[in-house]
């Protein structure tokens, strides 16, 4: 049997990988904008229904950091929105977290890009599940339970989507943390 | 080369009914019952699905000569999954809000079996366009087994049709609840099941009636 070049065989592969790598990078990089853009739309669209009380959002200053401040209609600070993201099951998750003014008590989250099982861990999305994390008081790490919740921090996870769900909770828990350190700090106005 | 398989036309009118990749060659069944509870996501993944087929088809058809046959269904899956990343992007960018409902429905056109199985059958024999005009004619049937399974469900399940594009109301909002209610079951995976089990169980059942004749 004649002994086969394995490289040379797979040439066409090779170079339409290549090709198809650059293409999608060019297709990113020029659709990234709009997406952006319309991921911003959404996230201001989203921010009376995250924190009860506000009418609109607009971006906080906080340095290095995104954070979108919630206001009522006479212009006074209602509470807070941070965007965060973090590995899913799937794919990234990118989450939006109400808190209100003081940073003390989540009033919302809704998900704003994911890719999770259908049927199953996309259920993240269903506004039924989420509401749970609302009312949750910061100072504690929320905690993911398989059964019915006891504790006042702890929710419940979705049957058959438990890593989605931690997801979620590590994700909303460390953005929350990190948020109160900076809010704390003075670090954001 | 161009007398060997059908010719352009041929594969176009043949992918609409006679070989309907939904209702004749039951494939990508996936799409049909995932996304068919509304006419807008039905259209907007017939949409796709056309954009990815027919650049994947002209793609594999113009390459066809350097394939090595134990290379292809690689290169297949890759020029699939490169066009398929194309669509979901620009459908972020410029539907944003069919993207989000359709979530990751988009990026499991990557697996969707019709397109891998014209780049194998078509693309990969015939010239371009008999290719291109194959790829339009499967999408088309595609399309047309997706909307009506969609305008089943659409209307028996929400009571209208492109409901969030059009705003039509098939079943007037005014028809008190006690006479009629929209039937959430068609709305729920269960109707996709029940709509194309009936629809398949129809075809079947004038095939054979055709045949007999």
């Amino acid at each position: 049997m004649k002994k086969q070049n394995y490289i040379a065989d797979a040439w066409l592969v090779i170079l339409l990988s290549l090709l198809f790598g650059g293409g999608l990078a060019g297709v990113q990089a020029s659709l990234k904008p709009r997406i952006d853009a319309n991921k911003l739309g959404d996230t201001l669209s989203q921010i009376p229904a995250l924190v009860p009380g506000s009418t609109r959002g607009e971006k906080a200053d906080a340095g290095e950091a995104v954070v979108y401040k919630a206001l009522d209609a006479a212009g006074a600070t209602t509470g807070w929105v941070i965007p965060a993201s973090g590995q899913g099951f799937a794919d990234r998750l990118e989450l939006l977290i109400g808190l209100d003014a003081t940073g003390g008590r989540i009033t919302g989250l809704y998900v704003l890009d994911q890719k999770e099982t259908p049927g199953l861990g996309d259920n993240i999305t269903a506004k039924a599940w989420r509401d749970q994390y609302a009312g949750k008081a910061t100072d504690k790490p929320i905690v993911v339970r398989k059964t019915k919740p006891e504790a006042p921090n702890e929710i419940q996870a979705i049957t058959g989507a438990t890593i989605s769900s931690d997801s979620v909770t590590a994700i909303a828990n460390a953005a929350v943390a990190k948020f109160r350190t900076d809010l704390a700090g003075g670090g954001i106005h | 080369m161009s007398n060997d398989g059908p010719t352009p036309l041929e594969r176009f009118v043949q992918g609409i009914i006679p070989e309907n990749p939904v209702l004749r060659q039951v494939l990508g069944i996936c799409p049909t019952l995932a996304v068919t509870n509304t006419m807008e996501g039905a259209m907007t993944m017939t949409g796709a699905v056309l954009f990815v087929l027919a650049c994947a088809n002209v793609l594999i058809s113009l390459i066809r000569g350097m394939l090595k046959p134990h290379l292809r269904i690689l290169v297949f899956t890759l020029t699939i999954a490169a066009f398929v990343t194309v669509a979901d992007r620009l459908l972020a960018a410029f539907m944003y809000d069919m993207s989000k409902q359709l979530g990751p429905y988009i990026p499991l056109i990557i697996v969707n079996c019709i397109i891998i199985a014209r780049c194998e059958i078509c693309a990969a024999k015939q010239g371009v366009w008999t290719a291109f005009s194959d790829a339009v004619g499967q999408s088309l049937g595609f399309g047309l087994a997706l909307g009506c399974i969609a305008t089943v469900r659409e209307v028996l399940g929400f009571g209208t049709w492109f409901g969030k594009w059009l705003g039509w109301h098939v079943i007037p909002a005014s028809i008190p609840t006690d006479v009629w209610s929209p039937w959430v079951i068609m709305v729920l995976p269960p109707g996709a099941f029940l709509t194309l089990g009936l629809l398949l169980g129809a075809t079947n059942w004038m095939t054979a009636r055709t045949k007999k004749a």
